[in-house]
């Protein structure tokens, strides 16, 4: 088979993509037809900018989603004759080509792109989320009492943000760090927050009816304990907190590590947010007249104050995913954490730019890849700022 | 002002120490220092002599004490060994009873790098010399850049200008050093689309300064500040134009371009101000990845040099560095945003 030009490889592209662009436009029109009734997501379609942020986000998800029907080859098989072959070109046994090119070690460079979307997509948002949950749970009561509280865990903040962040990596992310279990100890400490903030979320709610209370909080407890044993341990580690059997979850450590130290990076911006807005709303009519209904601190903090700093914490959580998107790049770009097999974006380009200035596709694709979402995601946070401050 | 200055510095301290003795920590972890043994005894030596190794030269002892030597709080310790002295603070051929007792950050001595084989001071000044280079073209070219452009978009907000500046704006800052970098390089350097405008590398500009081996990683830096401070600029120029003041001005007959240039600027640029000095922690990161894409010999380089090769002493000299770059702007940021704003600065 002979080599194909930019016409035909763009056009087997669009194609390869297929299960993508059919449940893009699946969620287009449904949410474009029930958009009076989906809130602040519905009106995301009456500005063009979010809705073209959207559109990438939701891209990528779907590329995540369905990665493995668009692949044309094995992410880490290698084909020597194909080393730093140029977009378009045909294997040796004629039964495919690879679309965008081979890298350095005659991998297909589409292939491991696309593949690549899936560590991003599933790291990048679920970090974000963690990140948001302990400085939710800290900002709260910080920017809520005030005084020493507050001083502290202010002070606290600060320090890990007066951190240079590539020093931290390279301190928090080396094998020597791993060996001594230090990750998996500030895994215990991080993870603990989700966990503390819905036990509290549900506890203040339903504090009026201790039946129903108990029994959910108990279910949450259980469960969650649970996942949380499962996610933090791991048998054979330092941190060996559940016996191998019931062990559900294996994190790779390198996996671990990396996310670890992104939640950690993140908290503190978070909290300073939070603890913002909360002294802002602390002074609404609506919390003081909780206050005189004699409703708990608590009750106060997460149903009066929380709902009402939605709109900016929405708006921020797009940004820090796509934020939390550049970090991994950067951990990948300077080789820590994920192993250089890994297809993710920051480790591709990093594999690439050695060759840059002579077989530029290796890098210049995740390059790509990787700024459309992280552009997508800013977009739609733009989006969602413009219809939320239209209320 | 004097006293919300002392209570700054004072929180500025306490946070610098702090900062380094976390750093201090975790490069001292045991796995660091066995590394650090075999690499300066021999990579074949058995655990006991790492052991032996590391009382030898001081670092059996308790954390805290390590850390106060290397600040130069604490005494730098001394062993006597065949009649021959050893210590911290002795350099052979200098009489024991004449050394100083303390040798730590403190006193200058910022220790010996294990990987350069030079001493930690001298390296960092030249390299940090090299990055000071760097960043002043970077802010030479960012911080006009940026402020035209906010103000420009701020200037009518909802025109054509302004989106497309907006738009910029939101594409520039989702472009990561790495990525611009590589894109910059590709489109201006390689031979596959063939312009070679610029070099691909900026190792020459250590010797000397030219356009076409220093624009791209300059400008590579300072994309990505450009559309942060520009977006902040946007906003703050857009609150001052719909401010009663500039309509009383327009009303009394003042041209639009002298509105914008004689009482809109001057207000809006307050704002920018603590953005821009807030940016230099970010630029540092910046320095860091383009100084590896571009292989720029500077403080980026000597950072990841190491922490690449376990350079327990280098490794502390630039984070103290980074540490103070960090936490100098935050001081000045606040001081300064104190200082050019009048209702805080007379109350």
């Amino acid at each position: 088979m002979d080599e194909i030009g930019w016409g035909t490889i763009l056009l087997t592209l669009l194609l390869r993509f297929w299960p993508v662009w059919l449940a893009l436009a699946l969620t287009f029109v449904v949410s474009a037809r029930y958009r009076r009734r989906l809130g602040l997501y519905g009106r995301l379609f009456d500005s063009t900018i979010g809705m073209i942020g959207f559109a990438l986000v939701i891209f990528w998800v779907f590329t995540a989603l369905f990665a493995d029907l668009i692949v044309t080859h094995d992410v880490l098989s290698q084909i020597s004759q194909m080393k730093n072959k140029l977009p378009g070109t045909a294997v040796p046994d004629g039964s495919a080509w690879y679309l965008l090119g081979g890298d350095h070690l005659g991998r297909d460079v589409f292939s491991r792109m696309v593949a690549g979307s899936r560590i991003v997509i599933a790291i990048a948002p679920l970090a974000t989320l963690f990140a948001f949950m302990a400085g939710i749970t800290l900002g709260l009561p910080a920017g809520y009492y005030g005084g020493r509280l507050d001083a502290m865990l202010s002070f606290l903040a600060n320090l890990i943000l007066a951190f240079p962040v590539i020093l931290l990596f390279y301190l928090l992310v080396t094998p020597e760090i791993a060996e001594t279990g230090l990750p998996q100890y500030l895994a215990i400490v991080l993870f603990l927050f989700p966990l503390v903030f819905l036990t509290v979320l549900v506890n203040s709610r339903y504090y009026v009816t201790p039946v129903f209370r108990t029994k959910v909080v108990a279910a949450i407890l259980v469960i969650g304990g649970y996942i949380y044993l499962a996610l933090v341990g791991e048998a054979g580690t330092k941190v060996a907190l559940l016996p191998d059997a019931a062990d559900f979850i294996h994190v790779p450590g390198n996996i671990l590590i990396v996310f670890v130290s992104v939640v950690f990076v993140n908290a503190p911006t978070v909290f300073r947010i939070v603890r913002g807005i909360t002294l802002d709303i602390k002074t609404r009519d609506y919390v003081a007249a909780a206050q005189t209904r004699g409703e708990r601190p608590w009750y106060i903090m997460l149903w009066e104050i929380l709902p009402n700093a939605r709109g900016p914490l929405i708006v921020d959580f797009c940004l820090r995913i796509g934020y939390t998107t550049i970090l991994l790049g950067t951990l990948g770009f300077f080789g820590l954490g994920l192993s250089p097999e890994s297809p993710d974006w920051g480790s591709t380009i990093n594999a690439g730019r050695k060759l840059l200035t002579i077989a530029p596709h290796p890098a210049i694709v995740p390059a790509i890849a990787l700024m459309s979402l992280v552009l997508g995601l800013n977009l739609l946070a733009d989006g969602l700022r413009e219809e939320s401050l239209k209320d | 002002m004097a006293q919300f200055l002392l209570r700054r510095v004072l929180t500025m301290v306490l946070t610098a120490l702090c900062l380094t003795l976390v750093v201090f920590f975790l490069t001292n972890l045991p796995p660091n220092l066995e590394k650090l043994a075999k690499s300066e005894a021999g990579s074949r030596i058995s655990d006991a002599e790492v052991t032996s190794w590391l009382e030898k030269n001081g670092h059996a002892r308790p954390l805290l004490v390590r850390y106060g030597e290397w600040l130069g709080v604490v005494p730098g310790w001394t062993r006597e060994d065949d009649g021959r002295t050893y210590g911290r603070c002795l350099t052979p051929g200098v009489d024991p009873a004449e050394a100083p007792r303390f040798c730590g950050v403190l006193q200058g001595n910022w220790g010996f790098s294990s990987f350069f084989k030079a001493p930690v001071g001298s390296k960092l000044g030249y390299h940090l010399g090299l990055t000071g280079v760097l960043m002043f073209w970077v802010i030479v070219l960012m911080v006009p850049a940026s402020l035209l452009i906010g103000v420009l978009a701020g200037m009518r907000e909802g025109s054509k200008l302004d989106r497309s500046l907006s738009t910029f704006s939101i594409a520039s800052t989702a472009t990561p050093e790495y990525v611009s970098g590589v894109i910059l390089i590709f489109i201006f350097a390689s031979s596959a689309v063939g312009l070679k405008w610029f070099k691909g590398t900026a190792t020459a500009a250590m010797d000397g300064v030219t356009f076409d081996n220093f624009f791209l990683p300059v400008l590579t830096i300072a994309l990505y500040g450009v559309g942060y401070i520009a977006r902040m600029t946007r906003a703050s120029m857009t609150e001052v134009m719909t401010a009663q003041y500039i309509r009383t001005a327009r009303l009394k007959g003042v041209s639009f371009g002298s509105v914008v240039m004689r009482h809109a600027l001057r207000n809006a640029l307050i704002a920018p101000f603590t953005v821009i000095m807030l940016q230099f922690p970010w630029l540092l990161n910046g320095v860091v990845i383009v100084e590896t894409l571009f292989n720029y010999k500077g403080f980026g380089w000597t950072l990841v040099q190491a922490a690449g090769n376990n350079d327990i002493q280098l490794l502390l000299g630039c984070s103290v560095v980074a540490v103070a770059v960090v936490l100098v702007t935050q001081l000045i940021s606040d001081v300064g945003y104190v200082f050019l704003n009048p209702r805080i600065r007379i109350s």
